[in-house]
């Protein structure tokens, strides 16, 4: 039988009664249903599936789908500001182009000749992301930021054998959650206590003191984040580096590889680990679908026999002077090592990757230094624009790349209330910190990037003006 | 007879990105601000003096044409699905690209996970609806779309398991989960990584680990099974609700990792057979696409009863619209946000194009597939099965192995699979580590691949077989019509030769001279 009378399937090659007929002919058997013998009769499902109608047609089935999602509203059509761990930045057309290519979109786990030009993107990848952070030894992309800050510690404390990560107070919640998860809880097998540092109030940045404080024999790792969740670039990551070092723990450093091609890459200033987010190198934010993560060392055996990730390393072929690519410490993985494996890997981020690769080459050094400068001007102007509004406050006025604290307490009104009167207008405003950070009360984080003009500035501040007034 | 078909992969020697373009050349340019912006000052004069980057990054300087075409080049070096791919366990099946469309439309591509609920209800809809259709398949009473992968969700049961044990005051107590050496590897690595010591059951006399060895490893040190059933042998163990009563008898929690359910879609569902959990990947078997390894979605399900653990936020539906609320005992998350959404909205996509007719439909086609396949890979000298005095027709796989051909010719299979796509088609998956018979291979034909298509995939199986036999040094020198020669990869397990970045390769293997050049 065929789905919607009688009409083969198009997704089915073999929905066509001939071909069933033919099949079953070949091999002998009376029906299709005999070939389901194994399964014993009390296991099988006998009633009708609750499943809505079937839109087997492409038109109706567009036409559904268009409905739905239209009922979103976007931040194309929309003003925003949200950033946070997903940010909107813009993705060159050719990334798109790229990544929809039915040969990536479609590979799996071949040869290395089958999949070489896959390969080599991927290799392409690591290789740029490596000049971007200064790092030798470059995996291939995990889950998430937050999932690289969780294997990156799970690393750490495999080389020292430390049960205990310091990381920044003002950390981004969701990453948090992630590496909590990671460091599993009190009670459980493996368990790795992460300890707030505190930030300072005025600069938002590390408060050193309360780091020494907590530093000690049992601290696997010292992590920060550059820029920082809270915006803030984290000025003094040498002497950090030095004092985690001096106690015998690694450095981390996560990182928005978009900045750096105006900031410091973090081997630079002593880390041991690099990790971040690639989603702002040209991948759509598709309500966070966007997000991946790497991790990134010095080229030690050390610390390249702890990588949880696949890794793909080039090869010579048989033909001279022609280059190819496989895989290196695949034995590692939980696919050569099951429960003995570092962590675990599977399906990852891998099409995303590609398009990161293609958003590098474009951008090239200049196309980086270039974007880092417009970002840092654009936002400071956002924030000196939005500091003149009555009762609206900077919280970290200086030093900040594209995302900054807008505190709301002098206007009487919660982050809340004036983003919900924002969208009424159109505009997405910052992240509502006050449940995460009550410490900051009534604050927002303001995410602006290369896409927000001067314009948009202007309107956000019109709108904030009259909210507020 | 089907003959494999000629064929000859486009073969660009195209070089690394890193050694292309010109200095000063560009891809991607960026205004400069407009004059109430640029009264802010320079970028430089923003930023901490310490923090400023000192030297450029040593990225090609390209064009945007130039950079198109490299990638377009490298894409034609790949083979994907416009060969024939039958890659076991992965269950190949059409992307829709309508889906894809969707995709990049501004209500997919250009939301942000923080906007208001009120703003994302369409998407939350889709959520919604997609969750009926896989509590319909599976019987559980709530899933979560957070684990980004097949592993991941895995890791999200550990995660729960861990909740309910804490929830219960076992977390300690409890600390052992039970898995079979046929489970994917993810099972025993995120039980591992979730703190759990392992307890790995072996395989029998009928293809699957016995009721006796079960009972043997469970006890009051049980925290969970994770299990999957039939396994990538094609084997269904007939005896998964006996085990299932077992685990929950001694108190522990028993998980179905349903990646290979394309054999099975509409004719079992996990809750049906006790289970507490179960797990679909939707780039697999609800028609995401693989993209060379995700982005993906591991779908976990659970009863009632575990569901107040599961990861936040959980979408639900209200009289006023479409909510995102907390669990009662949350663990927390285990990726950021709500997860690829864009990727259950393909998944939703495909599960609407096919309904519950088409469902069904399609696992009879794969394991008719399948059973066809195996007549003609069985009839290739050389070619063996695994567990071949098990009679009756396989689900939607068989484990094949080229232990014969190997004594015989001295060839094995990761040299046939090199050879194969010589002719067009991509290497099927071989098994997990560790390989129980000798040179394993196990392909999955599915409900897409049309009867046209394993006829020729078999011939191609046939042909590299025959050269094995009459021409092994064609086999072992293969590939030849592909975009490069064989890999040497020797050297990718050496770390003074590997090289897994561009700056590595040029200090292992070109004495630093080309970056020092650049520099």
């Amino acid at each position: 039988m065929t789905a919607e009378g009688g009409v083969a399937h198009p997704w089915m090659a073999n929905s066509t009664p001939e071909a069933k007929a033919a099949m079953l002919r070949a091999i002998g058997a009376p029906s299709i249903a005999s070939l389901f013998d194994q399964i014993p009769a009390d296991h099988r499902f006998r009633g009708q599936l609750d499943l809505p109608p079937a839109l087997a047609s492409e038109v109706a089935l567009k036409r559904h789908m268009l409905g739905l999602l239209k009922k979103n509203q976007d931040c194309e059509g929309n003003l925003s500001f949200l950033g946070g761990g997903i940010w909107q930045h813009h993705v060159p057309a050719i990334v798109d182009e790229v990544v929809g290519r039915t040969e990536f979109l479609t590979s799996v786990w071949g040869t290395p000749s089958s999949d070489h030009g896959r390969n080599q993107a991927w290799f392409e990848f690591c290789s740029m992301l490596g000049e971007l952070v200064g790092m030798e030894f470059v995996g291939l992309p995990v889950y998430s930021w937050g999932c690289a800050i969780g294997n990156a510690v799970r690393m750490a404390s495999r080389l020292n054998g430390r049960r205990e990560v310091l990381v920044p107070a003002g950390m981004c919640p969701e990453r948090l959650a992630v590496l909590r998860q990671y460091c599993e809880p009190e009670g459980s097998g493996g368990h790795i206590a992460v300890v707030p540092v505190a930030f300072e109030p005025a600069s938002g940045m590390l408060d050193l003191g309360d780091l020494k404080a907590k530093l000690s024999a049992r601290t696997a790792a010292v992590y920060i984040e550059n820029p920082g969740f809270l915006g803030v670039i984290e000025a003094r990551g040498a002497e950090i580096g030095r004092l985690a070092h001096a106690a015998g723990a690694e450095f981390i450093v996560g990182v928005d590889p978009i900045s750096l091609g105006v900031l410091a890459p973090p081997a630079d200033y002593g880390a041991d680990i690099v990790i971040g987010t690639i989603q702002t190198l040209g991948a759509h934010m598709s309500a966070g679908g966007g997000a991946g993560g790497f991790i990134a060392s010095r080229d030690e055996e050390r610390y390249a026999r702890e990588y949880p990730t696949l890794n793909i390393s080039i090869a010579p072929t048989d033909r001279p002077g022609e280059h190819g690519f496989a895989l290196s410490l695949a034995h590692q993985s939980s696919y050569g090592m099951r429960e003995e494996g570092k962590d675990w890997t599977g399906n990852s981020v891998y099409l995303t990757t590609i398009g990161c690769a293609a958003y590098m080459a474009l951008m090239g050094p200049q196309g980086f230094a270039e974007i880092g400068e417009v970002i840092i001007r654009r936002s400071h102007h956002a924030a000196k624009v939005l500091s003149g509004i009555e009762g609206l406050r900077i919280a970290f006025p200086c030093g900040f790349f594209k995302e900054f604290v807008v505190n709301f307490d002098g206007t009487g009104r919660t982050v809340a209330q004036v983003n919900d009167a924002l969208r009424t207008r159109g505009i997405f405003g910052g992240q509502d910190l006050s449940a995460d950070f009550p410490a900051l009360g009534q604050s927002a984080l303001y995410a602006v990037t290369e896409i927000h003009t001067a314009d948009d500035i202007a309107r956000l501040a019109g709108a904030l003006q009259e909210i507020v007034a | 007879m089907t003959e494999p078909r000629a064929y000859r992969q486009a073969s660009w020697n195209e070089p690394v990105a890193m050694e292309l373009g010109a200095p000063g050349r560009r891809g991607l340019t960026f205004a400069a601000p407009e004059a109430e912006v640029a009264a802010i000052g320079a970028a430089e004069d923003l930023l901490p003096p310490a923090m400023r980057r000192r030297s450029r990054p040593a990225l090609p300087e390209m064009t945007e044409h130039d950079t198109l075409r490299h990638y377009v080049r490298l894409s034609q070096q790949v083979l994907g699905m416009v060969g024939i791919s039958l890659f076991g366990t992965c269950t190949m099946k059409y992307n829709p690209r309508v889906s894809e469309a969707l995709g990049l439309r501004p209500q997919t591509a250009e939301l942000h996970p923080l906007q208001h609920p009120s703003t994302l209800q369409g998407l939350l809809e889709i959520v919604w609806n997609f969750e009926r259709i896989l509590k319909a398949l599976s019987g559980m009473d709530r899933f979560t779309f957070q684990a980004a992968g097949g592993a991941d969700a895995a890791y999200a049961h550990v995660c729960v398991t861990r909740g309910w044990l804490e929830a219960t005051g076992q977390l300690g107590v409890r600390d052992e989960i039970v898995t079979s050496i046929q489970a994917h590897p993810c099972n025993p690595a995120t039980a591992a990584a979730g703190g759990f010591k392992v307890v790995t059951l072996p395989l029998e006399e009928g293809g699957y680990p016995s009721v006796e060895a079960l009972k043997a490893a469970l006890g009051p040190r049980t925290a969970a099974l994770m299990i999957n059933n039939p396994d990538d042998m094609g084997i269904y163990n007939p005896h998964m609700k006996e085990w299932v009563r077992l685990v929950k008898e001694a108190g522990a929690l028993a998980f179905y990792d349903h990646a290979n359910f394309n054999g099975v879609m509409g004719k079992i569902r996990a809750r049906d057979l006790g289970f507490d959990a179960c797990m679909f990947m939707l780039h697999k078997t609800f028609g995401g696409p693989k993209g060379g390894g995700g982005p993906a979605v591991g779908a976990y399900g659970c009863t009632e009863e575990l569901s107040r653990f599961l990861p936040k936020p959980m979408v639900n539906k209200t009289a006023s619209g479409f909510t995102l609320d907390i669990p009662e005992n949350s663990v927390g998350k285990v990726r950021e946000f709500m997860g690829n959404l864009h990727i259950v909205m393909r998944a939703y996509a495909w599960a609407r194009g096919m309904g519950a007719e088409g469902i069904n439909e399609a696992s009879d086609i794969s394991v008719l597939a399948n059973n066809y396949m195996e007549k003609g890979l069985l009839a290739i000298r050389g070619v063996t099965k695994s567990h071949p005095d098990i009679d009756g027709p396989r689900m939607e796989m068989t484990r094949y192995s080229l232990g014969t051909l190997k004594e015989e010719t001295g060839i094995g299979v990761g040299e046939v699979a090199n050879r194969m796509t010589d002719y067009g088609v991509d290497a099927p998956w071989l098994a997990h580590e560790p390989w129980h018979f000798p040179e394993p291979f196990t392909p999955e034909a599915g409900e897409l691949w049309s009867k046209e298509d394993i006829d020729t995939w078999v011939a191609v199986v046939r042909k590299v077989c025959e050269e094995a036999y009459a021409n092994p040094e064609i086999v072992k020198s293969a590939p030849h019509n592909a975009a490069i020669a064989k890999v040497q990869a020797e050297g990718c397990e050496d770390p003074a030769r590997w090289a897994t970045t561009w700056r590595a390769y040029l200090r292992k293997h070109r004495g630093g001279a080309r970056q020092q050049a650049a520099e």
